[in-house]
């Protein structure tokens, strides 16, 4: 117990990583049980930061160099490129289907 | 020290409480601006870890960008006006199993590894002149690519959301 009370008053590269894991947790749990598929997006967006947390971390704590941080900014700009397209394809089938629930679209044209 | 501790809970506490939100809320526009909390709150992280130029890039792109988009996708893809506005959840119990047993796996591993955390590691004193650096010199190529995958996904996204024409 007294370790555990030494532990959280230290914060370091364990704790960054733990947020990080819970963050991914969360957003797998979101791209598995909703059905909307703008929420699927959302999770997707969640587990993308976890990974942004933990390149930064290991690049604070472990490498020290910024090779972490460029990486991390890689996956921002794929984020951003994601979303777009995602999204674009979401209005689409909502235009042709009049629904966005990932569990009712079982064809590929009507 | 004092302060970084409680930065460093506070930042916690937003994004995993509003990642919370986003997961668990019925509303699917309350799930989305409980996302925007969530980024800021990884910004603030972000800044704790040193990584001051992401924290600002977090906020400009995550927040401004990606926010919007977001945002522009809730409203039009629901009907407000015969409120359905409401998403459910399918596979809840299954789902709840495999998320806590990786939750559980991820949180031992990264709690009881010994990690060799270098003793030189004080923090980094400007971080935006270097990644202009690195970015012109060893991730060239990298960079040029994203610069022409931005570019494809601009047109791509604008192909595919454009309003057919009927023949």
């Amino acid at each position: 117990m007294q370790d555990f009370i030494h532990w959280l008053q230290a914060p370091g590269l364990n704790h960054f990583l733990i947020i990080s894991g819970i963050l991914f947790s969360l957003g797998v749990f979101a791209i598995l049980t909703r059905r909307n598929a703008i929420m699927v997006l959302m999770g997707i967006e969640l587990v993308l930061n976890a990974a942004n947390i933990n390149f930064i971390a290991f690049s604070r704590y472990i490498t020290n160099t910024l090779d972490g941080q460029v990486i991390a900014i890689f996956v921002i700009i794929l984020a951003a490129a994601e979303a777009a397209i995602a999204l674009a394809i979401v209005l689409n089938i909502f235009q042709n289907f009049n629904t966005v629930n990932v569990d009712e679209l079982n064809q590929l044209r009507d | 020290m004092v302060l970084y501790n409680l930065a460093f809970y506070f930042f916690s506490l937003i994004t995993l409480a509003s990642a919370s939100v986003v997961v668990f809320s019925k509303n699917i526009v309350h799930s989305a601006f409980a996302l925007l909390f969530t980024f800021f709150g990884v910004a603030g992280l972000y800044v704790l870890m040193m990584a001051d130029f992401l924290a600002i890039t977090q906020i400009l792109i995550y927040i401004g960008g990606i926010m919007v988009l977001i945002l522009f996708g809730v409203m039009l893809t629901n009907r407000t006006i015969d409120v359905q506005i409401r998403t459910g959840s399918i596979q809840t119990f299954p789902a709840m199993l495999i998320v806590a047993a990786l939750a559980g796996t991820l949180v031992g591993i990264f709690w009881s590894t010994d990690w060799k955390i270098s003793p030189t590691a004080i923090g980094f004193e400007k971080t935006a002149p270097e990644i202009g650096k690195m970015l012109l010199t060893n991730y060239l190529l990298p960079f040029e690519i994203a610069s022409i995958v931005l570019l494809v996904a601009l047109i791509g996204a604008a192909m595919i959301a454009r309003r057919e024409k009927k023949a």
